[in-house]
């Protein structure tokens, strides 16, 4: 029992050594420990204070360079802004000048209608003075016409002239002064039959009336009243158009045909003269001109058949020497010897037959 | 007397005689048919009596007076009416014509050209059928005779078959016409002149290849020439065919142009002939149409005032191609309408708006309006103050106009509201106007009243604002959006005192009052 109990008191003992040599060890162990962490701690401290200067003067570097760079492009940006300012500044005015001047150029356009005004108005004037004119060109031909034609009534009507005894159709008592056509009768003088001039029905211009051809020629640069006369009286050559009929043509053409009826003699055409036996035309043999067959007379019969007929014919033959007997000469019947004279001939021995028969 | 009764007996026994007197009675005949189908009223009587199987042979006979003569009645009937041309037509007649044109003298050349010319006159087919016949190159050869009545005759006949339509013309080109037809134009008689004129004219208003054939002749220079030609009829024709040429490209314009004709032109246009006049204008028209340089140059020739004062002086149809010729020129750019304004163009018109009562002249000129108008506020103003709106604004809402004028009314008046800022012109048509425009007048309101005070005064003095409220619109539409911008312009309590039935709510509010 001691001993258990003496050691249980060593064991106790021995406990609290343990407890002390552990907790000596422990704090041992921690002071080691955090010594040893300290010097980490500090070795750390050390390279972070190093890479963070490393960083820094990278940091600073970069920054650096990028702040140039944006002062750069700051600069360059209000660079361009001033131009582009002083640009527009040019482009402006040299717009506004450009598109008044030639765009739309309102004082040019207000001098251009201000000038149209004033051509405007001298074209009216002038159309309006020609217009003027026309009408009284128109008038005044009107007017001419009217006198020439009262004129000519006048003329005309010369016998109602008043006289001192008779006052006329156009003197009336009664009127407190004459007519102006009593005026006009007094004016002029009567109107000669060879002058007159022809009546139309409608008024058309009057005939080419020539002034008088003195007798004797006036003094001055005046032509010979011989030769004057006879320019004038000179007698119309018409010209071959004017002077060929209508039928002209026609006219040739049948006076043509008349004279070829007239004067052509010989309906053959003229042949040259080499060619002239080429072109003979082929005359036929009496013997071929009759029919086919051999004739009847010569083997048939020898002699004339209608012997009634020749009762009273007393034929003439001595006139054509054909009733000599000459040896050679062939027998030939009347018939063929009529046949064989000319036409001329055979009318002649006809009438001859005739006559001879009749008495 | 005994012989002397035995020798007449003799001679009326004798065959020559009879055949005297068959002449004699041909003769007769003959020419009496041809003088009295000179009248219209025998003409039915002598169809009925067969007149023309008659005449038929009678073409063919012996004696050439009775040829001529047939000849002549026969175109006298046929240019009566087309039964007859057809049944010359088919009575085979115009073959012999068109032989003997060829073949006999001047008198009946004349009177064979007027018998085709007398059928082709009618219509394209009879037309046609001259040509079928062979006619063309009888007509183009009787072109280069001597004699001027046969020049006419045949320019004549061609100038009908050319005029109906552009195969025709162009058969008739194809003969070689127009080089002698040119040619005819230099001749010293006026007659051939006129009819040579008359021809180019008509060959050259179909087609644009067709006037340049005629332009390629050269016959614009002698047509130039022509114009200070005294006699009123060839000046027709000569106008006429020029503005045909012209009408078609701005290439034949400024062929014309070149030609010299312009100042030559403002004098005939004092001419004392009416149809001289408007042909002239119509010229004048057709050049102006095609480009601003020709209107400009034709502006700087002061050819409006003198197409104004033609206006002034004219009455009727004839002011159209005038009307027509200051719309076009208008039309081209905003400093040529200037011009028309300054020449006192628009109070002219205004008097033609009020004048005429055709509706194609109205139209005419509410168009021609529309385009001085249209530009620019200047402009507008100017056309306002001849006080021509209200009187569109009638033609529009007239249920008897045609169709044509309402839409050019309309197109017109819208064109010129969109511009206009004259204040005293736009407020009869818030009164008068339909929705459409009053859309229109209302936008021109908003614009104007905004800046302009002494017209706000006068909007409200004169009625405007309260018309202005009394105008319903959809909300949301172009309209309110407008009457809003309106109301914005002006005080809260003067819009409130205008807006309809305002006194009744000022009488509610007067039964709510509790007096203290």
């Amino acid at each position: 029992m001691a001993r258990l109990e003496w050691l249980q008191r060593q064991i106790e003992g021995i406990k609290e050594e343990h407890v002390i040599e552990n907790r000596e060890h422990s704090a041992a162990v921690r002071l080691q420990s955090w010594f040893r962490g300290c010097q980490v701690r500090a070795r750390l401290r050390l390279l972070h204070r190093k890479a963070t200067i490393i960083q820094k003067v990278w940091r600073g570097f970069r920054a650096r360079n990028q702040f140039r760079q944006m002062v750069k492009k700051a600069y360059f940006v209000m660079k361009m802004n001033f131009y582009n300012e002083m640009a527009i500044r040019i482009q402006r005015r040299w717009r506004g000048y450009y598109v008044r001047k030639y765009i739309h150029n309102y004082y040019a356009l207000k001098r251009y209608l201000e000038g149209l005004t004033i051509k405007n108005e001298q074209v009216r004037k002038d159309l309006e003075e020609f217009a003027e004119l026309q009408r009284r060109e128109m008038e005044r031909l009107a007017r001419e016409r009217e006198g020439q034609r009262k004129c000519l009534q006048a003329q005309r009507l010369h016998f109602l002239l008043s006289t001192e005894q008779c006052p006329g159709v156009f003197n009336s008592p009664y009127r407190d002064f004459p007519h102006e056509m009593e005026l006009r009768l007094r004016s002029i003088k009567p109107l000669l039959a060879k002058n007159a001039p022809l009546r139309r029905d409608s008024g058309g211009s009057p005939a080419c009336s020539l002034p008088p051809v003195p007798s004797k020629k006036p003094q001055g640069p005046f032509r010979d009243p011989a030769e004057v006369l006879q320019q004038r009286y000179r007698p119309l050559e018409p010209t071959l158009r004017v002077a060929t009929s209508i039928t002209a043509l026609e006219e040739a053409r049948e006076e043509l045909r008349r004279e070829e009826w007239r004067s052509r003699v010989i309906d053959d055409i003229f042949q040259p003269f080499s060619n002239a036996h080429k072109n003979r035309k082929y005359e036929r043999t009496l013997h071929g001109t009759s029919s086919y067959e051999q004739v009847d007379y010569g083997t048939k019969y020898f002699r004339e058949e209608n012997k009634e007929k020749r009762q009273g014919e007393k034929l003439l033959f001595f006139s054509l020497g054909l009733s000599q007997n000459h040896p050679g000469a062939r027998v030939h019947s009347p018939i063929h010897v009529v046949q064989l004279l000319g036409q001329r001939e055979q009318s002649t021995v006809l009438t001859c037959v005739t006559r001879s028969r009749g008495s | 007397t005994r012989l002397s009764s035995l020798s007449t007996i003799a001679t009326r026994c004798a065959p020559s005689y009879f055949f005297e007197q068959y002449q004699k009675s041909r003769m007769q005949f003959v020419q009496t048919v041809a003088e009295l189908a000179s009248r219209p009223q025998n003409i039915e009587t002598l169809q009925n009596a067969g007149v023309m199987s008659l005449l038929r042979p009678l073409l063919l006979d012996v004696v050439p007076t009775i040829q001529q003569t047939a000849a002549l009645a026969l175109g006298r009937l046929a240019s009566y009416n087309d039964d007859l041309a057809e049944a010359v037509v088919k009575g085979e007649i115009l073959p012999q014509l068109v032989y003997s044109l060829a073949e006999q003298n001047r008198f009946y050349k004349k009177a064979a050209a007027f018998v085709l010319r007398a059928v082709a006159k009618h219509s394209p087919q009879l037309a046609q059928a001259v040509v079928d016949c062979g006619a063309l190159d009888a007509l183009v050869v009787s072109l280069e005779d001597f004699d001027p009545g046969v020049k006419e005759a045949a320019a004549w006949a061609l100038d009908y078959i050319a005029c109906h339509n552009g195969e025709l013309s162009q058969a008739v080109v194809d003969a070689g016409a127009v080089p002698l037809l040119v040619l005819c134009i230099q001749e010293p008689e006026l007659a051939v002149k006129r009819i040579a004129a008359s021809a180019l004219n008509d060959i050259a208003k179909h087609s644009p290849e067709l006037a340049q054939t005629v332009v390629d002749a050269g016959a614009i220079a002698h047509l130039a020439q022509m114009i200070l030609n005294p006699d009123a009829k060839l000046k027709r024709q000569v106008f006429s065919a020029l503005s045909q040429i012209s009408k078609h490209s701005v290439d034949l314009a400024e062929m014309v142009v070149e030609a010299e004709v312009f100042p030559a032109v403002l004098t005939s246009l004092k001419d004392p002939d009416e149809h001289v006049r408007k042909n002239a204008t119509t010229l004048i028209r057709e050049i102006a149409k095609h480009t601003p340089e020709l209107s400009q140059m034709i502006v700087n020739a002061g050819g409006v005032a003198a197409v104004i004062d033609y206006l002034g002086d004219s009455r009727g149809n004839v002011r159209l191609s005038g009307i027509m010729m200051l719309g076009y020129v208008a039309a081209h750019s905003e400093n040529l309408a200037m011009a028309v304004i300054v020449s006192k163009g628009v109070p002219q018109l205004a008097i033609c708006l009020a004048e005429e009562t055709e509706d194609h002249i109205r139209s005419a000129t509410a168009w021609a309006l529309g385009q001085i108008g249209r530009h620019s506020p200047e402009h507008a103003r100017a056309v306002a103050m001849a006080n021509v709106l209200p009187r569109l604004l009638a033609f529009y809402m007239d249920a008897q106009s045609s169709d044509d004028l309402q839409a050019k009314a309309k197109k017109a008046l819208k064109s010129i509201l969109q511009k206009c800022t004259y204040v005293p012109a736009l407020e009869p048509l818030l009164h008068e106007a339909p929705s459409n425009i009053l859309k229109h007048v209302i936008c021109q309101f908003s614009k104007v009243l905004l800046h302009d005070s002494k017209a706000r005064r006068l909007f409200v003095t004169s009625g405007g604002l309260k018309k202005v409220q009394e105008i319903k619109a959809e909300p949301g539409s172009l309209l309110q959006e407008y009457i809003n911008s309106i109301n914005n312009c002006f005080p809260e309590e003067i819009v409130r005192y205008y807006s309809p039935g305002y006194s009744e709510t000022l009488l509610e509010q007067l039964e709510k009052y509790q007096p203290i």
